[in-house]
This record gives structure tokens, C-alpha cells and sequence, in this order.
């Protein structure tokens, strides 16, 4: 789960890191008092979307209006506030349709020396904790990681000792900070470090960090991501969840506790695991048709979750077809099979419905799906379920 | 011979009298597994499915001696049950159980390393040797023993690749699930070694997916393995689109070389051979057997 960059430094502030003064807006008058109450002669409006590159974006139609405005009076905030509230910005990382941005962060701005790039998150090839910082800050990490690797540096915290502060003065040293900024710095890390196992992170980054020309360090951009796996401890960081920021089939879907990923295919697919869920979209594409989403049901699943799942694919405009594709282990074919018949009375089944169905308790479930009349096109095995799909869609389409 | 599991393998269960517990210990009795009675912490003393069940893994061990374990405990509390079973020096540790935070795992990790317990999973269907021991959630009838070892990230997918081989009468000599977590117990790496050195072992397959480099380690380890074994790998998510969680925590493309295509690619470069769909595992390997 991710949250927006004002929530990240307001989280990150109550742990000890250092960010600029800074105030939620949701309209251009609200953009001008904040800047007012700031004071200074220099503001930082910037779009909150749950995606980076905002900087370097655009407001659709607006090729010279990015998602981050610099300002010199509270009417120029004003100003800024309406150009973008409400647009869409386009960014690398929120893809051609872009997102809404609907809050903005009105920030006092600063005289900026240096910046850098700080980062902490898990490795999974480490095993631990990994502290990732650079020189080159104010850029996309991607980019110094594929043009000048030898300024990306990495330090493991053991997760047995935890981080240990000579780690984090080794490393200011490394990125030629001095003086009483190296224990800034460590100070810095220190926080970070605290919030990340505090909260069950699975990102923290700031970039950049910046020195300012009086020689502190501060966050100048921050961005927190969160270990879906962790949140049920967490119920503050739960409720900083922003719904518009996520399309709403995988809201109703999390609802129910299943994995659902949209994608812009018509074959809705129900499949039990994520491994197969995966395979069966990679073999609808190989049979030359393309899935509308990703669904695993889970292990376990209730009657009640099968039954959401089936009201979701079903609910979607795009869709032409579903495949339901389940290979048994915890999950039991007959329960599936009930769920199927159930949901397709209710809901009412307008598109072509293959099933396929494997593993514990087949039988009963195959046995259940010709009994209820319903106009199921049963398959055999995986290929089969495809090929079927396929066939049935475009048949569809042809008539 | 097979690897992991046999005929003699004495199972506990932690997380024994819950539902999952309940009913996946009923199938693995009835397919033949010594289970030798389980753990919930409270209800020690109380017999469940006729065996004994105990408070800690501790008692249990006194008297139990099992030599293997499974778990079915809930995510808030299962990475402390693994952590229970190598303080009590359990040597192998099967943990079925999903959704364990990333951060609790790496505390797992660090102990396991300490220890000479080995891990399979978390978010694993678990270990099988077929007609000896079936540790885990997987459907035991569509296994048959054979030579065909099978290593696996997914869960379903493992069993496409053994009903398959089922079928076309090859049969399997273990099937590992390693689970779909980014910090996990046994990886590819781990498993192919076991495999490599398993006389009964004769060819393998591999099912990796989208996400970390592990394919790519195990691709490493093969091209400089000098045991060679025929192998046949499958990479799901080759349409998976960037950046996303595909289910499984550990199945987000993130950097470049943890696509499947790249994964394909680096596993061809070490003499694997590649599934073209998930349909064709078996049949794949049939044909790579047949030369």
C-alpha cells in the first residue's frame, strides 16, 4: 500500500525527520492562505498523486504546467492551485491516462546547497534491510543506477544487530557531508530506520534530501510504501488509505480479501493461486485474446468470496467472457462449483462461462455443474480451457 | 530415495486443531503420513484426530521426536511458530501458511541460518514424496511416484506440472513447493542441489515466476552444475504488467531482469528448456526424455 507524500512526512516528522513546514489544500483560495500562514518568499505547490516523476509531468493539455510549482507570492500560490487541482497529470509513472489530482501540498521553500537521494527498503536477494543512497540526488534513481552506477551506494542492516550508527556516518562521509551534518545525517537514518520496522514499511525514500545553504539537512520529497502483509497491525497506517487512487474493482475485490489486478483485456478470469492466475493470462495471450484482469481467489475461500469474485468479472463492461480455471488443493471443487452455479442465478450469466475445474473433490463439482442446467462450457485441462474461451468470445463477437 | 520426506518421516503439526489444521491433517493421514500428533497452545493435553496434542512445541518434542513439522498457523502468529520449531531443533519446518509480514520473516531468517533446520515456504503448498509422506495442502491423488523431481513458486501451478506428469506416466519423485514469498526458506538453488544428488531423481522441472532473481541463480548453479539433469522450466507472468503485486508478495517485476522474458532467456542460456505454455510441461519433458 502506498500513501501520499504528505502523509509520508507527516509520519516521518513524528519519528525525528527533519521536512519543510507544509499544508494540505483543496482549492486555490485554501492554496493562498496556506501560503500566507507559511510566510517567506518562496512556496512548493505540489500535486499529491501516489506516483513519482511529478516534477517532470503534465497536466493534460498543459504541456508547460507540471506537477510541482515553484511561487514567490500567496496569489501566485492561488494561481498555481488552480491550474492543477482538479487535472489530470501525467507523469512517467502513472501511464498515458494519467491521474486526477485532487490535494495539493503548499510548502515553504528553501535555499537549496546539494541534494541527494535516500532511501531504505527490503532485499530480497540480501535478506535484510538495505539503505540505498546516492550524490545524485534530485533525478530518477533509475536513471544515476544506469548511467553512473559507481554513485549508488548500498549498506546492509543486519536484521539480528539492527542498524548500527557508524553505518550511517560511514556513509555521509561517502556523500561528502561534514561537520555536524554527518550526525544529522545518521540522525536521519536512525529515524527512518525506527519508522520503517515501527510500521511494517516496505519503502521509505526521500529524493531528494537536500543540504540547504544554511547547512542543515531536510526531506525535501518523501514517499512511503507499506507491506500489504503487515497492515493488520497497523491500523493507523490503514486509514491512510486513499480511495481514489485506486480503481475501484480492486477495492470491492479487497473487500472480500482477494487479489484482483485489473488489466485492459475482455476475458475475465477466476483462478485459484497466483502462479496459475498469472499462466492462464499468459495462455490467453498465446491463443490471441486478452485477460481484463488477474483474480486469485486464494487458498481457502469461502463460498461468500468466490461468489464476490464472480459478481466483480461479471460487473465489468468490458467483459466477454469468463474463464474460471481451479486446481484444487485447499480449495475444494465442489465449494467452486456451488459458488459458480449460485452466482450465475444471481447475477444472471450474458457471456460465455468456461470452467475448469482439477484436484480435491473434482468430481462432486463437475458433478454439481451439469446437474444445474446452466449453460457452462466444461474443460478438461488448462490448454483446452483456453482454446474454449477463445473460441466462445469470438464465436460471440462473430454473431 | 527422494528428497526431504519418506516413508519415515514423523510429522507434527503446529496450528493442529484449527480448521486448515483439521482438515488437511484428515487428507495427509489418509494418504499415509506418520503424523505423530500437533501444537495449539491451550489445548494441550486434549486429543485431536486421535493423536495427543501439546501447548508448545517443546513438550510435544519430549515426547514426539518428530523430525519434521508443518504450519498452519494464522499470519500474526506464524512466524513465531517457525521460530518455535528451530528453537526446538525440528529439522524440516514446512510453513503453509500466507500472508506472514516481510519484516517477521526476516527475523525468521536470521535464526534459520543459525540453525540446521531447513525451511520450505512460507505461502507454499508444501513437500510430497509420492505413496511415502505428504506434508502440506496438495491434492494427493493426481501424484504418482516416478523420477520427475518438481520445484515450484506457485502453488496450482505445481500441480498442473504433477497432474501432467501423472498422465503421461512418469510419475514424480518429490514435489517442493517453495512458496510465493520474497523472504522464504528453501529457494530454487537449495532444492536443484537435492535433486541434482538424488539417484532417483532423473530429470526436473522448474516453475518460477515474475519478480526477485532466484530463476536466475538456479540458472547459474545448473550451467556450472557437473551433474547434468534434462530440465524443463516454466516462467509464469510473461503478461504480467510492471510494478504490480501479482497476488503473491514476492510477484512484482521491479527491476529489469526480473521479467519473464528475461528469466527465459537466462535460463535457456544454461541448457533449460522452455514450457511454451503452462499446458506443456509434460509433454515438454516427454519430448526432451524421448531426445
Amino acid at each position: 500500500m502506498n500513501i501520499h507524500e504528505y502523509q509520508a512526512k507527516a509520519l516521518l516528522k513524528s519519528y525525528g525527520v527533519p521536512v519543510p513546514h507544509g499544508i494540505v489544500v483543496q482549492s486555490p483560495n485554501e492554496a493562498r492562505d496556506a501560503a500566507k500562514s507559511l510566510s517567506g518568499d518562496l512556496f512548493v505547490v505540489k500535486a499529491q498523486i501516489h506516483a513519482g516523476g511529478r516534477g517532470a509531468g503534465h497536466f493534460v493539455g498543459e504541456p508547460a504546467c507540471s506537477g510541482v510549482r515553484l511561487v514567490k507570492t500567496p496569489d501566485e500560490a492561488k494561481k498555481a492551485a488552480y491550474e492543477m487541482l482538479d487535472r489530470t497529470l501525467v507523469t512517467r509513472q502513472t501511464g498515458p491516462q494519467g491521474r486526477i489530482v485532487r490535494k495539493l501540498y503548499v510548502e515553504a521553500g528553501c535555499a537549496i546547497e546539494r541534494e541527494l537521494y535516500f532511501s531504505m527498503l527490503i532485499d530480497r536477494s540480501e535478506r535484510c534491510i538495505v539503505i540505498v543512497a546516492s550524490e545524485a540526488g534530485g533525478m530518477s534513481i533509475e536513471d544515476v543506477a544506469e548511467k553512473m552506477p559507481e554513485k549508488i551506494r548500498k549498506v546492509a542492516i543486519d536484521p539480528s544487530l539492527g542498524l548500527a550508527d557508524h553505518q550511517s556516518r560511514e556513509l555521509a562521509t561517502r556523500l561528502g557531508l561534514h561537520g555536524p551534518q554527518i550526525h544529522q545525517f545518521a540522525e536521519i537514518v536512525r529515524s527512518a530506520y525506527t519508522a520503517f520496522t515501527a510500521l511494517d514499511a516496505s519503502l521509505i525514500e526521500t529524493n531528494p534530501l537536500v543540504v540547504t545553504k544554511d547547512g542543515s539537512l531536510l526531506a525535501l520529497d518523501a514517499k512511503m510504501g507499506f507491506d500489504d502483509n503487515g497492515l493488520f497491525r497497523h491500523k493507523a497506517i490503514q486509514e491512510l488509505r486513499d480511495p481514489n487512487e485506486e480503481d475501484p474493482r480492486e477495492q470491492e475485490a479487497a473487500r472480500f480479501g482477494l487479489s484482483y489486478v485489473g488489466l485492459d483485456g475482455t476475458i475475465g478470469c477466476m483462478v485459484n493461486g497466483a502462479g496459475l492466475a498469472m499462466a492462464t493470462m499468459d495462455i490467453i495471450h498465446e491463443e490471441g485474446e486478452s485477460p481484463a484482469n488477474f483474480l486469485d481467489v486464494g487458498g481457502g475461500a469461502s463460498k461468500e468470496k468466490v461468489s464476490a469474485a464472480f459478481r466483480i468479472l461479471l460487473g465489468d463492461a468490458r467483459i466477454e467472457g469468463v474463464l474460471v480455471n481451479i486446481f484444487g488443493g485447499i480449495m475444494r471443487c465442489d465449494i467452486i462449483a456451488e459458488a459458480v452455479i449460485s452466482s450465475c442465478r444471481e447475477v444472471g450469466l450474458h457471456v460465455p462461462l468456461v470452467v475448469r475445474l482439477a484436484g480435491t473433490r473434482v468430481e462432486e463439482g463437475m458433478a454439481l455443474i451439469s446437474k444445474s442446467g446452466l449453460d457452462v462450457i466444461v474443460a478438461t485441462d488448462l490448454g483446452d480451457a483456453a482454446r474454449k474461451i477463445v473460441a466462445a468470445v469470438r464465436a460471440r463477437r462473430a454473431a | 530415495m527422494s528428497i526431504l520426506v519418506d516413508h519415515d518421516t514423523r510429522l507434527l503439526v503446529q496450528g493442529f486443531t484449527g480448521a486448515q489444521g483439521t482438515f488437511h491433517s484428515q487428507e495427509s493421514l489418509a494418504y499415509g503420513t506418520k503424523i505423530v500428533g500437533g501444537v495449539t497452545p491451550g489445548r494441550g493435553g486434549q486429543t485431536h484426530l486421535g493423536l495427543p496434542v501439546f501447548d508448545t512445541a517443546e513438550q510435544a518434542q519430549k515426547e514426539l521426536k518428530a523430525d519434521a513439522t508443518v504450519i498452519f498457523v494464522p499470519p500474526p502468529g506464524a512466524a513465531d511458530a517457525i521460530l518455535e520449531a528451530i528453537s526446538n531443533e525440528i529439522r524440516l519446518i514446512v510453513c503453509i501458511t500466507e500472508g506472514i509480514p516481510a519484516q517477521d520473516m526476516l527475523r525468521v531468517r536470521t535464526e534459520l541460518d543459525r540453525s540446521s533446520s531447513i525451511l520450505v515456504g512460507p505461502n507454499c503448498p508444501g513437500v510430497i514424496t509420492p505413496d511415502a509422506c505428504k506434508i502440506g495442502i496438495m491434492p494427493g491423488p493426481i501424484h504418482r511416484r516416478g523420477h520427475v523431481g518438481i520445484v515450484s513458486r506457485s502453488g496450482t501451478l505445481t500441480y498442473e506440472a504433477v497432474a501432467q506428469t501423472t498422465a503421461l506416466g512418469m510419475g514424480q519423485s518429490t514435489s517442493v513447493g517453495i512458496g510465493g514469498d520474497p523472504i522464504k526458506g528453501l529457494d530454487f538453488v537449495d532444492v536443484f542441489e537435492m535433486f541434482l544428488a538424488d539417484p532417483e531423481t532423473e530429470s526436473i522441472i522448474m516453475i518460477g515466476e515474475i519478480g526477485g532473481t532466484s530463476e536466475n541463480d538456479a540458472a547459474r548453479l545448473l550451467r556450472d552444475s557437473r551433474v547434468k539433469k534434462p530440465v524443463v522450466a516454466l516462467v509464469a507472468g510473461l503478461t504480467a504488467p510492471p510494478g504490480r503485486r501479482m497476488g503473491h508478495a514476492g510477484a512484482v517485476i521491479s527491476g529489469g531482469d526480473d521479467t519473464a522474458k528475461a528469466k527465459i532467456e537466462v535460463l535457456r542460456g544454461a541448457g533449460v528448456h522452455i514450457a511454451p505454455t503452462p499446458a506443456e510441461l509434460g509433454t515438454t519433458l516427454q519430448a526432451v526424455l524421448r531426445g
